[in-house]
């Protein structure tokens, strides 16, 4: 049975997570629970407060107010206990440059006690992981981004920890490694480790099995990413290409049907209540406010849309306040 | 407490500090460069002070006296005039530091009563080194007087040895050839082991917050103590490197004779360096920035050290006040030591209350290290 103080099948649980810096507050009210093998995607633009929640998480910052149960322990009360349990990467690469590769994963080893007997393949591992091989001598300074990213994974797994916090692993990476680093943190899922992981690539969201949309704070939607389209948008999605697309908004806002539009890139996505009928009807009524369209037509729905969606009806409420 | 991962901290430092030249020739050229500059240049004797002469009389009496001043070895006669402005003008250049000027009638007087004066000016800008010329320069008269009463003695059919009728017989102690180096470089060694120590440990929690590795860091299990005495044991090692260089250097290149035990030496510099590494490290844990870190290291260790620790001024003439402030100034204890077990050769049970003094500090410095560690971002 599942409590409320989180257990081995949900070993990340966070309840009413408020972080106040001075008047500004970075975290508002954040409670999510994260199961045994499941990979969660943090999602938000930056400065929403992404990673100031991991790192209450992680026991790093405390919280202004609510709890953070990890590992079925209360991190305000017994961090070290917390972080035996726990692999970590922060947004800002912290491994040492000056160390070589396989320096920087034997400090590690020592850190987390990693028995003797095991380090020596733990590190094979983590090298050939991190497609390193050849060049385990090598200051960590001098390797690329995508290298390092995954050396600092390599190190934030070395003890095999049953829970990860990974604050933007991939930002500044190349797609290839970005690709092999997903495969990796699935592959660990399937072993049972739960994963939170940041991002604000939108298309890496689709990789979570859950994704957190974080907004100023507020953690506004929390489902499967196919859940999220179906449900959250409450519509079909047209996508719409057109010469001039600052009039085609003004003129889709009082158009029957549409509920929200909104710009990405040259074409605008279009949120209506019914697709086929709106793709009858709106040429015509566009031609009617003389607008000429080049194409529409039904597309899928992408995280980032919900993303949009959701922030713009956030701050009409936001905006409906006193 | 985990030694494996004390041992981690401590081998991850050696790698750090071997492989950064900056950290690694200020731990190990420092120490020389400044056992040079500091042991060579600071002297308090008073040798070959500039003299400027007046002789109004130039007589043979005269020229005895002013001989006298030539001969030894604390003057160096620079220039003579005739007249008092050119001699007021080398003292306001600055040419010489003492002119004496021996009045028209010295020679008459000195036959007729047996008593003459010179009158002796002193730049007084210095007023230490003013000071001290006078009293030289009193010798050297007292000098010339007690040969001339002799003179006088063997010519008048007294016997010579009769003259003086009484005189001190002074012997000096600990410091026998009075050279003031014999007790400034224990104090150098003290000031330079402050410095590099506090130096080294200033930098190295400011290091892992400003290069960012902080943050992982602390998101580990690693504890408080572990961190600090794994950051502190390989600088104590460097530290005891860095002592006895310094030390050697002052035996075999000052030639300060040392006469106490390897073993109290080795047991109080391991002290002063518990000291001083606990308090760069105490500076580094509250200061986050490696540049702040050090400059603040620099100003706790190196100004006390020079005024208030006994290196240069002596503590006994401070007054009461100054004299109290100076028991909150760490090496003030282990300058009191180096300078015993160097010239007395005392022992442990000499140097008791200066160990003691050591010890609590050592005590309180560390408790306060061990604490100051927050494993925290806010």
């Amino acid at each position: 049975m599942s409590t409320a103080h989180g257990d081995a099948e949900t070993p990340i649980v966070a309840e009413g997570l408020v972080k106040r810096f001075g008047s500004f507050t970075a975290v508002d009210n954040v409670s999510f629970r994260i199961a045994r093998g499941e990979v969660v995607g943090f999602l938000g633009p930056n400065g929403a407060g992404k990673s100031t929640t991991i790192r209450m998480l992680c026991g790093l910052l405390r919280p202004s107010a609510g709890r953070a149960i990890v590992a079925g322990i209360d991190v305000a009360r017994d961090p070290e206990r917390v972080r035996q349990n726990i692999g970590y990467m922060s947004q800002k690469f912290s491994l040492y440059g000056d160390l070589t590769v396989v320096e920087n994963l034997r400090f590690f080893g020592g850190i987390y006690r990693v028995p003797r007997a095991l380090l020596a393949e733990r590190i094979r591992f983590a090298v050939e992981m991190a497609g390193l091989s050849g060049r385990e001598n090598a200051l960590v300074t001098t390797l690329a981004g995508g290298w390092k990213q995954r050396l600092a994974l390599g190190c934030a797994i070395l003890h095999r920890p049953p829970i990860l916090f990974l604050d933007e692993p991939t930002s500044g990476v190349d797609p290839e490694s970005r690709r092999r680093f997903w495969e990796l943190i699935h592959t660990m899922a399937g072993d049972g480790v739960s994963v939170l992981v940041s991002t604000h690539y939108m298309d890496e969201a689709e990789y979570c099995y859950r994704v957190a949309l974080i907004d100023r704070g507020r953690l506004i939607a929390l489902a499967s990413p196919a859940v999220l389209k179906e449900r959250e948008l409450g519509g079909e999605l047209l996508l719409v290409e057109c010469a001039s697309i600052g009039a085609v908004m003004a003129a889709l806002h009082d158009a029957p049907g549409v509920r929200d539009a909104a710009v990405f890139g040259n074409a605008v996505h279009l949120l209506v209540d019914d697709g086929a009928r709106a793709l009858a009807t709106l040429p015509a009524f566009l031609a009617g406010c003389g607008l000429k369209i080049d194409r529409i037509e039904l597309m899928k729905p992408t995280l980032e849309d919900i993303f949009v969606h959701m922030v713009g009806a956030q701050q009409q409420g936001d905006g409906a306040r006193p | 407490m985990r030694i494996r991962r004390l041992k981690a901290i401590a081998v991850k430092e050696v790698l750090q500090v071997w492989r950064d030249p900056r950290s690694l020739a200020f731990a190990l050229l420092m120490p020389f460069m400044q056992m040079i500059l500091l042991g060579y240049g600071v002297s308090l004797d008073l040798k070959h002070l500039p003299v400027c002469m007046f002789d109004r009389d130039a007589s043979q009496t005269s020229r005895a006296l002013l001989k006298h001043f030539q001969a030894s070895q604390y003057f160096a006669i620079v220039g003579g005039f005739d007249n008092y402005r050119d001699l007021t003008k080398a003292l306001d250049r600055g040419d010489c530091r003492l002119a004496i000027v021996v009045p028209h009638d010295f020679s008459e007087r000195l036959s007729d009563t047996g008593a003459s004066s010179i009158q002796a000016i002193v730049d007084a800008t210095d007023d230490n080194t003013a000071n001290i010329a006078i009293g030289y320069a009193q010798a050297v008269i007292g000098g010339f007087s007690s040969e001339v009463q002799l003179e006088r003695a063997g010519s008048e059919g007294l016997p010579t040895t009769a003259a003086p009728p009484a005189t001190a017989q002074s012997r000096v102690w600990f410091n026998e050839t009075l050279e003031s180096r014999n007790f400034i470089i224990p104090g150098v060694v003290a000031l330079i082991m402050a410095l590099v120590g506090a130096q080294l440990t200033s930098l190295t929690i400011s290091r892992e917050w400003e290069r960012g590795t902080m943050e992982l860091l602390i998101s580990t299990p690693v504890t408080p103590m572990e961190m600090m005495l794994g950051k502190l044991i390989p600088y104590f090692a460097i530290g005891l490197l860095d002592a006895g260089f310094c030390l050697a250097f002052a035996v075999f290149w000052f030639q300060v004779p040392f006469r106490g035990s390897l073993l109290t030496l080795f047991f109080t510099t391991s002290l002063f360096l518990v000291v001083v590494l606990g308090i760069g490290y105490l500076i580094s844990t509250t200061i986050r920035s490696q540049l702040g870190a050090s400059q603040i290291a620099i100003l706790v260790t190196m100004l006390p050290t020079t005024m208030l620790s006994g290196f240069t001024f002596p503590i006994d003439q401070m007054p009461a006040a100054v004299r109290a402030v100076t028991y909150l100034v760490f090496s003030r204890y282990y300058v009191t030591i180096l300078k015993s077990v160097f010239l007395k050769g005392s022992g442990l049970l000499d140097l008791m209350a200066p160990t003691l003094g050591m010890v609590l500090y050592a005590t309180v410095v560390a408790a306060l290290a061990a604490r100051a560690f927050r494993k925290r971002l806010d």
